[in-house]
C-alpha cells in the first residue's frame, strides 16, 4: 500500500516533445486526479483581447476533431467525471478525477481535449454568450469588483496581472472563434504541459499511457516567461465602486511584493500569515472581528508569482464602517511595518507552516497541485522534504524586514466596492 | 469485492458509547500521517422557536470565544501550532466543530472539544461582539441574489416547520437576542448525551477511545433536550416569490418539497436529481462545491445547452425531517426569468409524464457510485460522513448508501417525478434584476 508517513515519493518524466509528467500513487481511495496544466494563461491575452484564454478554455471542451460535443459530455458523464478547465495569470488547466479503473479512458478523453478542440460554432457562440452573463455576474459582487479594482491600481489596467482576466463584455462580444482556435494553436502545447497524476495507479502505468496519448504531438519550444514590473508608485491610491442596493462593502487593500523565486519569499509567506492568516485571520482579525465585531471575515493572501505578485488584505463590512475598518488595517499594516513580528507570533507561524505541511498531502487533488506549483518554478522532486527546512531558517529579523519593505500604508492601493453610505 | 465496496463498508469502524453517553465512532485510516477529530450535536436551526432564530449559529460562534481553560485569543490559534486546520458549521439539524492535524495532535483536539462540550465562557462582551459579527456574515450573504432568492424561497415553501427559517437567523432575532439566550442553548444541547465523536486517521482505536474517555468521561450526562416535532401540512397549491433588486443578472428556483433521508422516497429521488442535474453525491462539506458531471442531464440539455440559462444546479441533501429539492438556474443574458421558468418546467413535465430511460438510469447509478468514491478520499471527508449520518439520520445508513442506490428502480424514480414534482408540491422564485439608480 502506498502510504505518504515519509513525504512525497513522486515519479518525474520529460518526454520528447517537452512535455513533463509528475506522478505520486496513493492509496486515500480507488481515484486518480489528473491535472493537466499548461503555461497558458491570460498572461498571454493579446493586450486588445484581455479575456481571450478564459474564453478559450470555456470552449475546450465542446468537442474534438474526433468527438462530438454530446460524444464528448457522454463519455465524461457515464463515468461520474466532471471536467474543469480553469485559467489563471499564467496557466490554463484541465482537472478531473476519476475512479481507478476509468484513468486510460478518462486519460484520452483529458489530452484529447487539450490537443485537438474543435471549436464548434455553435458551441463557441453558446459559451462566449454564457461567459458574457458570468461577467455580469462578475460585475453584480461587491467582493469581486473590489479585488479587481484593486488589482488595476496596483498594476495598472494594461499588465497581465491588473487586467480583467475574464475580459469585459464589449470585448469578448468582439472575439470570434478564430481567434479562440488561434490562441489554442499558439500556446497550449506540450512543451509547456505539467501533467500531473496522482491517486490509486502505478507510475509504470501512468507514464505509458501518458506516453502513448503525448508523444506525437509537436509544437513549439517553451521560451521565457516575461512579465513586466508594477508600475512604482509612492502614493496612496484609494478608488471606490458604488454598488447600490448591497447590504455589505467589501474592501481589498493591498502591495505589490516579490516573485516565487525570490529568496525571500519564506519571510513573506511567514509575515503575511502573521498578518492576516494565523488562527482566525492573524492580527487584522483579531482586531476587526474579534475585538470590534466588524466584519465575519478580515484576512491576507500572498500571491508571489513569476512577477511580483500582490499581497492583498480583505474584509467585508457594514457600509457606515468602511473608514473604521480602513484604519484599522492601516493600524495593523503599520505596526507589523514598523516593529516587525514578536517572538512568540515567529515561534506559532514557524510551527503553524512546517506541521501543516503533511495536510497539503491529504487529498489527490492537493498533492496534483503542490506537484506542479513546484514544477512550475523548479522546486524540486524533494521539495516537500526541504520546505520545513526552509521555514525553520527564516529569521525574526528577516520577516521583519518584509514587512518593513512592503507594510507602509502611504504606499497602499485601496478599492472600495458597495452602497454610496459611508463611501471610502 | 470491488473496489468501491471495500471504501464504503469501512473496515474496523469502531463504535463505543461511554457512560455519559458520548458516542464515539473511531476509523483507522493509515494512508497519511493525519487525524481528523469532529464533534457532533443533534441541534440546529430546527431547534429554533419564532424569536430565537439563528440562535444554534450564534452559539457555534460563541464556541470559539474562549473556555475556562482555553483563552479567547488562544481558541482559533491552539490547533494551528500543531499545523492543524480547524473550522465548524451549523446547518438546519446538526452542529459540527472540526480539527483535522498530524496524528501527534490528538490529544490536543480532544481537549479542545472536551472543553468546548462543557467550559464555554460566554463572555457578555464577547456576545456583544459576535453579535455584529454575525450581522456581517448575514449581510455579506444577502449581497449575493441567488442566496438571498434562496431564503425567500425556503421561508415560502414552509408555513409551520422551523427548517423554513434561514439558519443564521433572522434580522430582528439577531438583534435582540441576549448573552442568557445563548447562553442557555448551549447548556441545552451541549451534554455528552446529545453528541458523537467522530476520529478518523492514523490513530489506533483502542489508544483514541482511552484517550476520549480521558477527556470526556468526566463531564456529566444531562437529561435529553426535547427538540421541536412539528410536520410541515402538505402544499396544496403552487407558491410563488418574486425578489426585485438592483442587479445584473436573474435567478430562477424550483423548490420541491422533498423526502427525508429515512424514507423510501429519498433514493429514488436521488437518482432522479442526477437524472435532472447530474449527480452531486451527498457530502454536504466537500460534494458541492463544483460543477458536477451533468452535460447530459435534461435539465442541462435543455436549458442551458438551449442557450436560456448559463448554469443549473440540483441540490438534495439527507436530512431527518422532510427538506426539500431545489433546482437553481442562472438567466442567460438578455433572457426573462418567465422563459428560463417555462423552459425548466417542460422537462419537468417531460420527466413526470415519461418517466426516465434505462441509460439514463444506469448512468445516474454509475456517476452515483463514482461521486460517492470522491467524496470519501480524506480522512476528513470520511470523518464528516460518518458523523453526519450517525446525527442527521441514525446509526447504519451510511455503510449502505451504495446499496440503496443500486436498488433503485426506473419505476420507482417515475414513480417520485410524478408525485414530488407535481405543480401543488412547488414554490417558484425569481430574482428579477432592477437597473442600479
Amino acid at each position: 500500500m502506498a502510504t505518504l508517513a515519509r513525504g512525497l515519493s513522486p515519479v518525474r518524466a520529460v518526454l520528447d516533445n517537452g512535455a513533463v509528467v509528475l506522478v505520486q500513487q496513493t492509496a486515500a481511495a480507488p481515484a486518480v486526479t489528473i491535472n493537466a496544466t499548461f503555461l497558458a494563461g491570460s498572461l498571454y491575452d493579446p493586450d486588445a483581447t484581455p479575456g481571450l484564454a478564459y474564453l478559450t478554455a470555456r470552449v475546450m471542451d465542446r468537442g474534438t476533431e474526433h468527438r462530438s460535443a454530446d460524444a464528448l459530455a457522454e463519455a465524461l458523464d457515464e463515468r461520474g467525471v466532471s471536467l474543469r478547465l480553469n485559467t489563471t495569470r499564467h496557466a490554463l488547466t484541465l482537472s478531473c478525477t476519476c475512479l481507478t479503473e476509468d484513468f486510460p479512458d478518462v486519460l484520452a478523453l483529458v489530452v484529447d481535449v487539450a490537443r485537438r478542440p474543435a471549436f464548434p460554432p455553435e458551441e463557441f457562440a453558446k459559451r462566449r454568450a454564457d461567459t458574457i452573463t458570468i461577467i455580469r455576474q462578475d460585475d453584480d459582487s461587491p467582493a469581486v469588483r473590489a479585488v479587481t479594482g484593486l488589482v488595476e491600481l496596483l498594476y495598472g489596467g494594461n499588465h497581465p496581472y491588473g487586467r480583467p482576466a475574464k475580459g469585459t463584455v464589449p470585448v469578448i462580444e468582439g472575439i470570434d472563434r478564430t481567434a479562440v482556435a488561434a490562441f489554442h494553436s499558439a500556446h497550449v502545447r506540450p512543451a509547456v504541459l505539467s501533467l500531473a497524476v496522482v491517486g490509486d495507479v502505478s507510475p509504470d502505468a501512468v507514464l505509458a499511457r501518458a506516453q502513448a496519448e503525448l508523444e506525437d504531438w509537436a509544437g513549439a519550444p517553451a521560451g521565457p516567461i516575461v512579465v513586466p514590473p508594477p508600475p512604482a508608485s509612492a502614493a496612496r491610491r484609494e478608488r471606490m465602486f458604488a454598488m447600490p442596493g448591497k447590504p455589505q462593502t467589501d474592501i481589498a487593500y493591498g502591495f505589490t511584493t516579490i516573485s516565487r523565486l525570490d529568496p525571500r519569499y519564506c519571510a513573506y509567506w511567514m509575515m503575511n500569515n502573521i498578518l492576516g492568516q494565523f488562527g482566525l485571520g492573524g492580527r487584522l482579525a483579531e482586531n476587526i472581528r474579534e475585538r470590534q465585531g466588524m466584519a465575519y471575515y478580515a484576512f491576507s493572501v500572498f500571491d508571489a508569482n513569476v512577477g511580483e505578485g500582490p499581497l492583498m488584505v480583505r474584509a467585508g463590512v457594514d457600509p457606515q464602517n468602511v473608514r473604521r475598518a480602513i484604519d484599522a488595517i492601516d493600524l495593523e499594516v503599520r505596526h507589523l511595518g514598523l516593529e516587525g513580528p514578536t517572538a512568540v507570533e515567529m515561534q506559532e507561524t514557524r510551527d503553524s507552516l512546517i506541521g501543516s505541511i503533511p495536510r497539503m498531502f491529504e487529498t489527490n487533488e492537493s498533492i496534483a497541485e503542490f506537484l506542479q506549483t513546484g514544477e512550475q518554478f523548479g522546486l524540486g522532486l524533494d521539495y516537500d522534504r526541504r520546505l520545513p527546512g526552509l521555514l525553520d531558517a527564516v529569521t525574526r529579523d528577516e520577516v521583519a524586514s518584509a514587512a518593513a519593505e512592503v507594510l507602509e500604508p502611504a504606499r497602499a492601493a485601496v478599492a472600495v466596492a458597495g452602497p454610496h453610505e459611508g463611501s471610502a | 469485492m470491488a473496489l468501491h465496496d471495500t471504501l464504503l463498508a469501512p473496515v474496523a469502524l469502531r463504535s463505543a458509547v461511554l457512560d455519559n453517553g458520548l458516542k464515539l465512532l473511531v476509523q483507522e485510516v493509515h494512508t497519511a500521517p493525519l487525524v481528523s477529530v469532529w464533534c457532533w450535536y443533534r441541534v440546529g436551526s430546527r431547534d429554533e422557536g419564532p424569536g430565537s432564530t439563528g440562535v444554534s449559529h450564534w452559539v457555534e460562534h460563541m464556541n470559539f470565544k474562549g473556555t475556562a481553560n482555553i483563552p479567547r485569543d488562544q481558541m482559533k490559534g491552539i490547533v494551528e501550532r500543531f499545523g492543524g486546520m480547524w473550522n465548524g458549521y451549523t446547518w438546519i439539524d446538526q452542529t459540527t466543530y472540526l480539527e483535522t492535524a498530524g496524528r501527534d495532535a490528538l490529544d490536543r483536539m480532544l481537549f479542545i472539544e472536551a472543553e468546548r462540550m462543557a467550559n464555554g465562557l460566554y463572555e457578555p462582551d464577547e456576545c456583544e461582539s459576535e453579535r455584529t459579527v454575525i450581522i456581517s456574515e448575514l449581510h455579506g450573504g444577502e449581497n449575493d441574489p441567488d442566496q438571498l432568492l434562496d431564503t425567500e424561497v425556503t421561508a415560502t415553501a414552509f408555513r409551520v416547520h422551523p427548517y423554513g427559517h434561514p439558519t443564521i437567523g433572522w434580522i430582528d432575532d439577531l438583534r435582540s437576542m441576549t448573552r442568557d439566550d445563548l447562553y442557555g442553548h448551549y447548556r441545552r444541547f451541549y451534554i455528552p448525551n446529545n453528541a458523537t465523536l467522530v476520529v478518523v486517521g492514523d490513530v489506533e482505536a483502542d489508544d483514541v477511545i482511552g484517550r476520549a474517555e480521558k477527556h470526556f468521561g468526566a463531564i456529566p450526562s444531562e437529561s435529553e433536550p426535547a427538540r421541536i416535532s412539528v410536520a410541515e401540512p402538505a402544499q396544496s397549491a403552487e407558491r410563488r416569490v418574486v425578489v426585485e433588486r438592483e442587479g445584473t443578472v436573474g435567478y430562477v428556483k424550483l423548490v420541491y418539497h422533498a423526502p427525508a433521508a429515512g424514507e423510501p422516497d429519498f433514493f429514488p429521488m436521488l437518482v432522479l436529481d442526477a437524472v435532472l442535474s447530474g449527480a452531486k453525491g451527498v457530502n454536504l462539506w466537500s460534494s458541492f462545491r463544483g460543477t458536477p458531471p451533468q452535460r447530459t442531464a435534461r435539465l442541462y440539455t435543455g436549458v442551458v445547452d438551449r442557450g436560456l440559462a448559463s448554469a443549473v444546479s440540483g441540490a438534495l441533501l439527507p436530512t431527518a425531517d422532510p427538506f426539500l429539492y431545489t433546482l437553481s438556474f442562472t438567466a442567460m443574458e438578455g433572457i426573462g426569468v418567465d422563459t428560463v421558468e417555462a423552459k425548466a418546467l417542460a422537462e419537468i413535465e417531460r420527466v413526470r409524464s415519461g418517466g426516465i430511460q434505462p441509460e439514463e438510469l444506469v448512468r445516474a447509478k454509475r456517476q452515483l457510485r463514482a461521486r460517492l468514491v470522491f467524496e470519501n478520499d480524506s480522512v476528513t471527508n470520511i470523518a464528516h460522513q460518518l458523523g453526519y449520518f450517525e446525527t442527521v439520520t441514525g446509526p447504519g445508513t451510511f455503510p449502505l448508501l451504495r446499496s440503496r442506490i443500486e436498488q433503485v428502480t426506473a419505476e420507482e424514480v417515475w414513480d417520485v417525478a410524478r408525485r414530488r414534482l407535481a405543480p401543488s408540491n412547488r414554490t417558484v422564485g425569481w430574482f428579477r434584476p432592477i437597473e442600479a439608480r
